[in-house]
């Protein structure tokens, strides 16, 4: 009697969890690749390929964004492509931007929204020579100081601006090109440099007076995050207007899981994922591209809230600095950013036991090649 | 034996060019290495220093023609590298030569049909070649992904908004050429406007449509480079050299040499609208005796 009972219930247990079985193959989990459509999405750039995109690129590769049921484009960026506008004007899905550079264009009307921080921190430093005596921005006073303009220049001068300087007095604030050769050959004192590019540019130079290459011991640097003037850099933007779409929240949901992921996994796999920005067609040399993933990886993790989500701290030191100089005429309203996405990513991520935060994520050290080959 | 003969003079013509240029160039950067980059006996610079990074020697430039490059994450010849980029960058000013081949031809001979028009739109036809390449970019590259156009059809865009010109100024000429006399038996024929324009004008036309057409295939050609910078692209040439423009400070040469493999390309399509031109000669005469 409990026997029959007892296989009753077995048979309707079993029953039941086919049917949910069944639901959920209607029904698709998010992230497991069980798809009954693809949806394409196209991804801005703001650059060429290079290791600081490493993560899109990883997910396309790895077939992480195929999970989340995507067929992502990835479109470079050129010398007159603006990654927000061309948001904006609907001729992409999605872009990557600087955060000021974006709210710029946002306060010109752009209907544009962060839906992702990528970055943390900020990867601007203004570098000299150790023999100079810049160990601070206050040492910039009386020196040539480099800078690319186009809205580059807005941490040096807030962070000189702190230090009690004028930009317009204080010091011979001057064009600078994407090299480092006005700094190797003197011309200024002070040169600006991202981290993950133009620094390793310096370190991958020969010293003329040994003969081998430049080493950071002869180098001095400001880091804009220790000067307590940093922006926020690369972020994930998306279509403002569109948002109200609910298709196009769930795409959104779907590419900032799939481009965290994405960069999950250059965390774990700095060289698979060097690799891979080579293989996309870079004319750059391993070694650079080497340290700039080391680099990137650096910006982005730890991120001690989970990937993908906003540094209050930071946005509002962001829009401080944006405010204080004139970049910005008003602070952006509340809908400049939001976090639903990365967190609802987050969600999906954890729930699959992926590492979110990366807080045992260690810095290796990479060899640089002369030349950065 | 006549061919042969004048094939022996091209050769050595481009020799002699070469080594010209070559010689010029090292005789500039060893005069300013002399002189410290003075104009000797006064404190005046040099237009351009000559130094190895600004100057580099021209068998540093040869040598990186010769030497590898990396492609990826393997290395490829330098050449094959700027082959496999200008045989992207080909097809993009392809398309844009022929497009604006198109359109230049159409618009002169709308403009021949109806005075109304020429006077209308000449103007508009100059004052659109004083539109800076770099504001034009966005927005055919934005017009062009709204439309769901791959970028390298922008591109070629570009390269034909460059080459349309000289084609509709020339052909407009041109098939305004023949003289009244022609014209005028055409009419005691009873020709049509359609007859006369393809039986006179536009046979007479193509004296002035070849050179025009020389120049609009460079122009492509360096249509389709500007665009890839401005845009950019996965490849070409254009790309090349934004690359190797990035790392100018650490390896001057493979500017030089990206810069070498564009005006190559540039003489091989002048060179091909050059044949097309003899063989089109060579079937007229055919056609004549």
């Amino acid at each position: 009697m409990t026997m029959r009972i007892l296989a009753k219930l077995a048979a309707s247990v079993t029953a039941v969890a086919l049917l949910a079985g069944a639901c959920g193959s209607d029904d698709p989990v998010v992230g497991t690749g069980d798809c009954d459509t693809v949806d394409s999405a196209s991804l801005q750039l703001q650059w060429v390929t290079q290791a600081q995109f490493a993560g899109y690129y990883a997910a396309v590769d790895q077939g992480i964004y195929d999970k989340y049921c995507l067929d992502v484009t990835i479109l470079e960026g050129g010398v007159d492509i603006v990654p927000q506008q061309q948001l904006a004007s609907g001729a992409v899905d999605f872009a990557v931007s600087w955060v000021p550079k974006a709210l710029v264009s946002r306060e010109e009307g752009a209907d544009i929204v962060n839906v992702a921080q990528v970055f943390q921190r900020s990867g601007t430093l203004q570098v000299s020579w150790a023999d100079s005596g810049i160990n601070g921005p206050a040492d910039l006073a009386g020196k040539v100081v480099g800078n690319w303009g186009w809205g580059n220049e807005f941490e040096l001068l807030a962070g000189a601006h702190q230090a009690g300087l004028d930009p317009s007095s204080d010091f011979e604030l001057v064009g600078q090109s994407f090299d480092m050769l006005a700094l190797l050959t003197g011309e200024i004192d002070a040169a600006q440099a991202m981290i993950y590019n133009e620094y390793a540019q310096v370190l991958e130079a020969v010293n003329p007076d040994t003969g081998s290459l430049y080493t950071e011991d002869d180098l001095s640097v400001i880091d804009w995050n220790d000067e307590g003037t940093a922006m926020l850099q690369d972020a994930i933007w998306a279509d403002g207007a569109r948002l109200a779409n609910e298709d196009y929240q769930d795409l959104t949901t779907r590419f900032v899981a799939g481009s965290l992921e994405g960069w999950a996994y250059c965390r774990d796999n700095g060289g698979k994922c060097v690799d891979i920005v080579l293989d996309n067609g870079s004319a750059l040399g391993a070694s650079h591209q080497a340290w700039q993933m080391n680099e990137i990886n650096g910006l982005i993790w730890p991120s001690s809230d989970g990937v993908g989500m906003m540094d209050g701290g930071l946005w509002a030191q962001t829009v401080d600095v944006a405010t204080s100089q004139p970049i910005l005429s008003a602070a952006p309203d509340a809908g400049a950013y939001t976090t639903e996405y990365a967190e609802a990513a987050l969600k999906i991520l954890n729930g699959r036991g992926m590492d979110t935060t990366g807080k045992n994520w260690q810095r290796v050290s990479v060899t640089l090649n002369p030349g950065g080959e | 034996m006549a061919g042969r003969n004048r094939a022996v003079r091209v050769v050595v013509t481009v020799v002699v060019t070469i080594c010209l240029l070559v010689a010029i160039w090292e005789g500039y950067k060893w005069f300013g290495q002399q002189t410290n980059d003075l104009v000797p006996g006064t404190g005046i610079e040099l237009p351009v220093s000559t130094d190895d990074l600004t100057m580099p020697h021209a068998l540093d430039i040869v040598g990186e023609l010769a030497g590898d490059v990396r492609d990826g994450r393997s290395t490829l010849p330098m050449t094959l590298y700027l082959l496999k980029k200008a045989w992207f960058t080909l097809q993009e000013a392809a398309i844009g030569f022929t497009l604006g081949l198109v359109i230049g031809l159409a618009l002169a001979v709308v403009m021949l049909r109806w005075r109304v028009v020429e006077r209308g739109l000449l103007p508009w036809v100059n004052v659109s070649q004083t539109v800076p390449l770099i504001a034009l970019a966005p927005i055919v590259v934005t017009w062009g992904r709204q439309q769901d156009l791959p970028d390298l059809f922008s591109i070629s865009l570009i390269a034909t908004y460059l080459t349309f010109f000289p084609v509709a100024v020339s052909a407009l000429r041109g098939l305004k050429s023949p003289d009244a006399a022609h014209v005028e038996l055409m009419r005691s024929y009873a020709a049509s406007w359609g007859t006369t324009l393809v039986k006179l004008r536009l046979p007479a036309a193509r004296a002035f449509l070849f050179p025009a057409l020389k120049v609009a295939a460079t122009l492509s050609v360096v249509g389709a480079i500007v665009g890839e910078i401005s845009i950019g692209t996965k490849t070409g040439l254009g790309r090349a050299i934004l690359e190797f423009a990035q790392r100018y400070a650490v390896f001057p040469e493979r500017l030089y040499a990206a810069v070498i493999g564009s005006a190559v390309l540039g003489l091989a399509v002048f060179g091909l609208v050059n044949l097309a031109e003899r063989w089109l000669e060579g079937r007229k005469r055919g056609v004549v005796t």
